[in-house]
């Protein structure tokens, strides 16, 4: 390979052959991460208006990131493969050139312009204000778990969020310890819930479905561990998911029930957790558990709301959470036996 | 004092410890520096190696949530505070006197108090381990959480003190290289013939000596809040948290060009004299460089995108993030129009700076993907960005630091590494790099968030984990190689001729390695590349004259003393305030006795 002749050419169909294989691999990768397979966090896989229109940015700004990339790495193969040392070659002696210079400034100049204007179109629409007639919802961080409340509705719950498809909503983001972040990632890019600064983030969802979502911001001890669900529901399910959710507990006269119920007043529980209908239970520390069993996952959204697991997480919630506010209360199976029992029925 | 005197430049000759710890030489404080720096660099990278060792599968269970979460803070603070800026220190204080023609840096105590304080801090950092638990709040150390309401134990004091005892130190190399490089040039050294590598130093110490003030505010607010009950970043009390913020950014942000711009200066050296012809638009390099510091110092809230800055801020910063791709994307070009022509020698230092190139514009490429607000929701605290970032960080500035490592060896040491070996590891390094983090980028794309000690299966982030934390292996056994090379090469006879690459800066003029007072005669310069130029017009080197007169400061164990009060500060505010008193007692002995001494 050289600098004339058919050795040049080589040189640069062979540096451009890598290119390209570089560039396939990495496209083919890129490709499937984002947008195949059961990525239930992926950033590329938008179910709302907002979420839909950051990601036409995105692959916009990927496109040009992407040429750019793609041109660098050909001119410094072609520059390493053509003019890499031969006996006898001298080397051009010029300190540069003023036209290409400036004609190479604006290449960076134009890409900056082609991403700004839609950037700032879009920044003004997603950071305004939200619809009017859109759901309002409360959502709180707390170390670590997800709290959310609709106040419309009298909805209050943990780490479990349900909404309406097609009808916006705007979320009020609080913290009541550390810096936490709100980040659904099909829904929408995320927002900090910032303790003693109200953010306030909106989107409309499209799709029905059940959405991952997970704390952003590092928040100690457990950050790994702090994650929730959103599920999205026609709007008749979501009507009746939050007439349920609105009501005072389930109350029974199943002995094993009443039995559990005492158990939740003697271990404490009442302490930290409400159960609405339950004058007892007004704790205001821990999650709201007056329909905790209606819940697909406990322990925010780390487990399956299961039997086995209910009971797993009260026999050492910090195993589980490790942090966890909620300590080891040292029960025995019989004793969480029954709180499980009590648990699952409030529905 | 030490006078060289005679034909050869003879200079008496000590050794043993006491002639290490009482140096005022800048190659002598280089070389410490130097193996300082590598040092942290090979434990910051076992911490990094025992987080990609937790994250190689779901649910891993090699390490607890708190050790991981101590690790991936110290990892960061080791890699930026304690490796990278030092070996970046090691060449400044190795090279700008060479380079610009003079017998030392200007202050030369105050160099060696500098680098005896950066020990201190770097001991009291990588020490906490032992005492009680390293910081685990990130290197961020964001409020609330750094406050003792939810950082009880000692963790994130170690933070506060080994921050503030670093940033003296750097304040203190900052203020004495930049003095240097202005004032103590070689005759004919005007500022558009200083070395590029020297222009990137010289905008590093101005970055330094502007945004570290703002760091050392914040940390003593942050002090203040954890054991005197002050208010600052509290919101229960009206503290705000977002303040820690953007005091932290308002450093945090430039601090990212002081740890790249020294590679660009480096590369900026070896691309020219490996291609075998003149850097392409040097002034517009140096001004790009220069409007990189600049415009550095007013992006730092697009690290904030998603606190809720509001509509216009997010508008302000996106802009003026964007516009810093607009100097950068020039200088890759620049590079690029280097090589071009060329009759390009591929040796291992050739090979970094060349790889320097093509990762650093993935960086550079990602990062701009991210100044956009609404796309940058989706990046922040994301893998995407640690893919970022560690593209700027290893494949810019430890790939130019390995370049600058191979290209210098020779006039360091006057012993060639070897290129056999060299090339291994700068395959597997590159390799290694190159599979641990571009991953990430995919693992972002998935939604994996950062600093998570755990994740579930079946999110489509476990291929990508497992081969990442195989690249960071792959990537440790090339340093591995790189380590064994260093101690078989410092075996061989040192046999390095001056100029092994025909270079073009001053450095070149002299033996390798130069003797303790540089240059027998100061060297006069004509043009930008001094050495061509005198080769290309016969211009024959000055002559020795027989007798040589030339004034070394002596040697002063004042700077150790000095700095062993400044430690005993930073153990004091841990410990015990009493021991701070005490400590402050010793660091003014030591700069009393300073000040008296004599120095001829």
């Amino acid at each position: 390979m050289g600098r004339s002749g058919p050795g040049r050419i080589i040189a640069i169909v062979v540096a451009l052959l890598i290119t390209a294989a570089i560039s396939a691999l990495l496209w083919l990768w890129f490709y499937d991460s984002a947008f195949l397979g059961v990525d239930a966090m992926s950033t590329f896989e938008p179910a709302s208006e907002n979420a839909q229109r950051v990601q036409d940015i995105y692959i916009l700004i990927f496109w040009l990131a992407g040429a750019v990339f793609v041109g660098v790495l050909a001119l410094t193969l072609i520059f390493s493969f053509m003019y890499r040392e031969k006996p006898g070659a001298e080397a051009l002696q010029l300190h540069g050139n003023s036209r290409l210079e400036v004609l190479w400034t604006f290449i960076p100049v134009i890409i900056v312009v082609v991403m700004a204007v839609p950037t700032f179109d879009l920044i003004v629409d997603i950071e305004g204000e939200a619809p009017e007639d859109a759901l309002e919802v409360i959502a709180t961080g707390h170390q670590w778990w997800f709290e959310f409340e609709i106040p419309e509705l009298g909805v209050v719950t943990a780490n479990e969020l349900h909404l309406p498809v097609d009808r916006p909503v705007n979320i009020t983001l609080h913290s009541v310890d550390v810096i936490h972040s709100f980040w659904v990632p099909r829904l929408m890019g995320k927002k900090d819930m910032v303790p003693g600064h109200a953010n306030e983030m909106w989107f409309t969802p499209t799709e029905v479905g059940e959405f991952r979502g997970q704390c952003a911001e590092f928040c100690g001890l457990s950050h790994a561990n702090m994650r929730f669900r959103v599920f999205v529901q026609s709007e008749s399910d979501f009507q009746a998911w939050a007439a349920a959710q609105a009501a005072d507990a389930a109350t029974s006269e199943d002995e094993a029930i009443v039995a559990g119920a005492e158990q939740f007043t003697q271990s404490g529980c009442i302490g930290c957790h409400v159960v609405r209908g339950n004058p007892l239970a007004a704790g205001q520390v821990g999650p709201d558990l007056t329909h905790v069993g209606s819940r697909a996952t406990i322990a925010s959204a780390t487990l399956p709301n299961t039997t086995e697991d209910l009971a797993a997480w009260l026999r050492n919630p910090p195993a589980v959470k490790p942090g966890s506010l909620m300590p080891n209360l040292n029960l025995n199976e019989e004793q969480i036996d029954r709180l499980v029992t009590y648990l699952e029925s409030l529905e | 004092m030490a006078t060289a005197v005679g034909t050869a430049g003879h200079v008496e000759e000590r050794s043993g410890i006491w002639t290490w710890l009482t140096t005022v030489d800048h190659k002598k404080i280089a070389a410490l520096y130097g193996v300082t720096g590598f040092t942290f660099f090979l434990i910051g990278g076992i911490e990094a190696l025992m987080v990609r060792t937790q994250l190689a599968v779901p649910e891993g269970s090699v390490i607890d949530a708190d050790l991981y979460n101590q690790l991936f803070s110290t990892h960061a603070l080791t890699m930026i505070f304690l490796a990278i800026m030092p070996l970046g220190v090691a060449f400044f204080n190795y090279f700008i006197p060479l380079q610009i023609g003079a017998r030392d840096v200007a202050f030369p105590r105050l160099n060696a108090l500098s680098y005896w304080v950066f020990l201190a801090g770097g001991v009291i950092l990588t020490g906490s381990f032992f005492m009680g638990g390293a910081p685990d709040g990130g290197w961020f150390g964001y409020a609330p959480l750094s406050d003792r309401a939810y950082s009880v134990g000692s963790n994130m004091d170690f933070y506060v003190v080994s921050l503030l005892i670093l940033g003296v130190s750097s304040l203190m190399g900052s203020l004495n290289f930049a003095v240097t490089i202005i004032n103590m040039r070689a005759p004919g050294m005007t500022m558009m013939r200083l070395p590029v590598y020297m222009w990137m130093t010289l905008v590093v110490a101005f970055l330094l000596i502007l945004s570290l003030p703002v760091l050392t505010v914040g940390l003593i607010q942050l002090y203040f809040d954890r054991n005197f009950g002050t208010n600052f970043f509290t919101p229960e009390t009206g503290g705000d948290p977002i303040l820690w913020q953007h005091i932290f950014w308002i450093f945090g942000h430039p601090e990212v060009y002081v740890l790249i711009l020294p590679s660009m200066g480096i590369i900026s050296e070896v691309l020219p004299v490996m291609s075998r012809k003149p850097l392409f638009g040097y002034a517009a390099i140096v001004f790009a460089g220069a409007a990189i510091g600049v415009l550095g110092f007013g992006v730092w809230s697009h690290h904030m995108f998603t606190t809720g800055l509001g509509t216009v801020p997010q508008v302000v910063f996106s802009a003026s993030t964007m516009a810093i791709g607009i100097p950068t994307g020039i200088k890759i070009f620049n590079w690029l129009g280097t090589m071009y022509g060329g009759n390009i020698r591929f040796n291992t230092a050739m090979y970094f700076a060349v790889s320097f190139i093509v990762l650093f514009t993935i960086g550079g490429i990602s990062g701009v993907m991210h100044a956009s607000p609404p796309v940058d929701t989706q990046h922040q605290d994301s893998y995407f960005v640690v893919a970022h970032l560690h593209y700027v960080l290893f494949g810019g500035a430890i790939m130019g630091i390995f370049s600058g490592i191979f290209y210098w060896f020779p006039k360091i040491t006057g012993r060639f590494l070897d290129e056999a070996w060299g090339k291994v590891s700068f395959w597997l390094i590159f390799i290694g790099m190159n599979m641990t983090f571009f991953p990430m980028h995919f693992l972002g794309v998935s939604g994996m968030p950062r600093r998570i000690y755990t994740y579930e299966s079946g999110l489509g982030w476990d291929t990508w984990n497992l081969v990442a934390t195989i690249g960071a292996y792959t990537l440790a056994f090339g340093v591995l190689v790189f380590v064994i090379n260093f101690f078989k090469t410092m075996r061989q006879p040192a046999t390095a001729p001056a100029d092994p690459w025909g270079g073009a800066t001053l450095e070149w003029a002299t033996t390798s390695p130069p003797p303790e007072h540089n240059f027998d005669v100061v060297p006069e310069v004509r043009d930008r590349d001094p050495l061509w130029y005198n080769r290309d017009h016969n211009i024959a080197p000055p002559e020795t004259p027989e007798h040589l007169h030339i004034h070394l400061p002596p040697p002063s164990y004042f700077p150790l003393v000095v700095a062993m009060g400044v430690a005993l500060v930073g153990v004091g505010l841990l410990a015990h305030l009493a021991l701070a008193f005490v400590g402050a007692a010793v660091v003014v002995y030591g700069i009393w006795g300073w000040a008296l001494e004599p120095t001829s």
